[in-house]
């Protein structure tokens, strides 16, 4: 009953959030150009290392566009669902109308994480599956069932890493107000997860699998896919995306408590 | 169409300057999230793979410390404010004011560029704590044309913004068409590659682009790599003086088209 009643809200917000978007018609196709550009782009800067060298971290060009597969995909989810949705949250607290949400029978995390959507992502998204596409045939990787399953779940682990990471940082708008330059340093980190982590040095490697867990979000379904991925990684990716969620979504009830509106 | 005068650009500032105070921690940030260059030189150095542009890490690691510099203080936004203010109904007060609502935001620019100054020392320090084998003083005469070009560097992208900026009189959302010339910026500037590691496809066309004037110039100057300083700047010159008309062009085009809520 619940289960239903929140699909059919999503898909209302579905419908009002494309509609809107829609009004902008040339916005969505300069935002499609700049999902192409933008794939090009980190491909062509992939090829300026590949230059003079067949591997850096230990990977080849053609694994290497793997990870570029991967970012671009999770980089369309996070331009379609996450980017649009959270940076509303710091409007919400300084105008106050977090109250409103807060008052209607819902959610409140439900409504915030999925109220909006930005369609001109679902370009980078597809961009993102052929380039895998791709991949797949130059590295002549086997599909079967299972190699699919995992590679679905690394994949989904990685999308909650990134919501969680994603909601964190916006829920500290309730005490910082302004935040959406802590989500400009979330988005300079996540730039790193282009590349492969064994390209850097040590102690950033160590910095990105604990405190900014980007290794988990692109490397790991990227040796999943190659079929490289030890079993005990994946296990670990498991286990701290279900940490994260929990604590992203423990976290937003803590701040709640703190929450003082507008007016009161 | 531009009257200015010293007293107040003075005033301009010094306002600006204190609204920007109030907001330390939010530049403090913006200055973080400038650290990719950091990043680069991570694969760069830790892949050997400086040895095939003729660049031993030293240098490699001064000219990455430099964009970083040189991005922070060329770090243009005047759109995303411009479209905001334009979707207000904001702009129109700033319309009958005797000033061009431009000098404004340039006077935003430079205040918030003062209030990052000390945030982008604080990151170089610990660059240098990191990497102690990569300290380096530039003489005097290069840090000032370190300066000049990168002050030339941040005119030619704020006049590049304020001509899309221009466009919320047609378009409302304008910061798109920033967002797609971003991703050229991003990539052909130097912020994440110098320009002499390009392939030679590229570097064949884009000395006559505005992009590797951007970064890549100013920071081989600042870090004593080599570079033609001449037409560097006569490059960056000629791109303002082809800009400034046409911003000028658009803006008075724009202003005409403009209609204010409740006009």
């Amino acid at each position: 009953m619940k289960i239903r009643k929140y699909i059919k809200i999503y898909s209302l917000f579905l419908s009002t959030s494309i509609a809107s978007e829609l009004e902008y018609k040339t916005n969505v196709i300069i935002d499609f150009i700049t999902a192409i550009l933008s794939l090009v782009g980190s491909v062509f800067l992939l090829s300026i290392f590949f230059q003079n060298t067949d591997n850096i971290g230990g990977w080849n060009f053609e694994q290497a566009l793997i990870i570029q597969g991967i970012y671009t995909i999770l980089n369309g989810i996070t331009n379609t669902w996450f980017n649009p949705n959270l940076t509303e949250i710091v409007k919400h607290i300084r105008e106050g109308t977090l109250d409103f949400v807060l008052l209607k029978p819902l959610d409140s995390q439900f409504f915030i994480s999925l109220k909006k959507i930005a369609p001109s992502g679902f370009l980078e998204i597809i961009l993102g599956f052929a380039l895998l596409f791709y991949c797949i045939s130059i590295n002549q990787i086997n599909i079967n069932l299972g190699f699919l399953f995992l590679c679905l779940t690394t994949l989904c682990c990685s999308i909650v890493i990134l919501y969680s990471l994603w909601f964190l940082i916006s829920t500290t708008t309730i005490w910082f107000v302004k935040t959406w330059n802590a989500t400009e340093v979330l988005r300079s980190f996540l730039y790193i997860g282009r590349f492969p982590l064994n390209s850097f040095s040590f102690s950033l490697r160590i910095f990105f699998s604990i405190f900014v867990p980007i290794a988990f979000i692109t490397t790991i379904p990227s040796e999943v896919f190659l079929g490289i991925a030890q079993l005990w990684k994946i296990l670990s990716e498991l286990i701290v995306a279900g940490i994260f969620f929990i604590v992203s979504r423990r976290f937003w009830l803590f701040a709640l408590k703190y929450y003082t509106s507008a007016s009161s | 169409m531009f009257n200015l005068n010293k007293n107040k650009l003075i005033t301009l500032l010094k306002v600006q300057y204190s609204n920007m105070l109030e907001y330390r921690v939010e530049i403090a940030l913006w200055a973080i999230s400038g650290i990719i260059p950091f990043f680069m030189l991570n694969i760069w150095t830790n892949n050997n793979l400086s040895e095939s542009i003729n660049l031993s890490n030293v240098m490699l690691s001064r000219y990455f410390l430099s964009a970083f510099f040189v991005r922070q203080f060329s770090v243009v936004w005047v759109v995303f404010t411009f479209e905001e203010d334009a979707l207000l109904g904001k702009i129109s007060p700033y319309l009958i004011q005797p000033l061009n609502p431009f000098f404004r935001y340039f006077a935003q620019h430079i205040a918030e560029q003062i209030t990052r100054f000390p945030f982008a020392i604080i990151i170089a320090l610990i660059f240098f704590l990191i990497n102690p084998e990569s300290v380096w003083v530039p003489s005097l005469s290069l840090l000032l044309l370190a300066c000049l070009s990168t002050f030339f560097s941040f005119l030619i992208q704020f006049l590049i913004q304020s001509i899309i900026a221009c466009f919320c009189f047609w378009t409302e959302k304008a910061s798109s068409i920033e967002r797609l010339l971003f991703i050229p910026t991003l990539f052909l500037s130097g912020l994440l590659a110098p320009v002499i590691s390009f392939p030679e496809y590229v570097k064949s066309w884009i000395y006559i682009t505005p992009f590797p004037y951007l970064i890549d110039f100013p920071a081989n100057i600042l870090s004593g790599n080599n570079t033609n300083i001449i037409s560097g700047f006569f490059m960056q010159i000629f791109w303002i003086s082809v800009l400034f008309p046409i911003f000028k062009r658009t803006w008075s085009l724009g202003t005409k088209k403009y209609t204010a809520m409740g006009s």
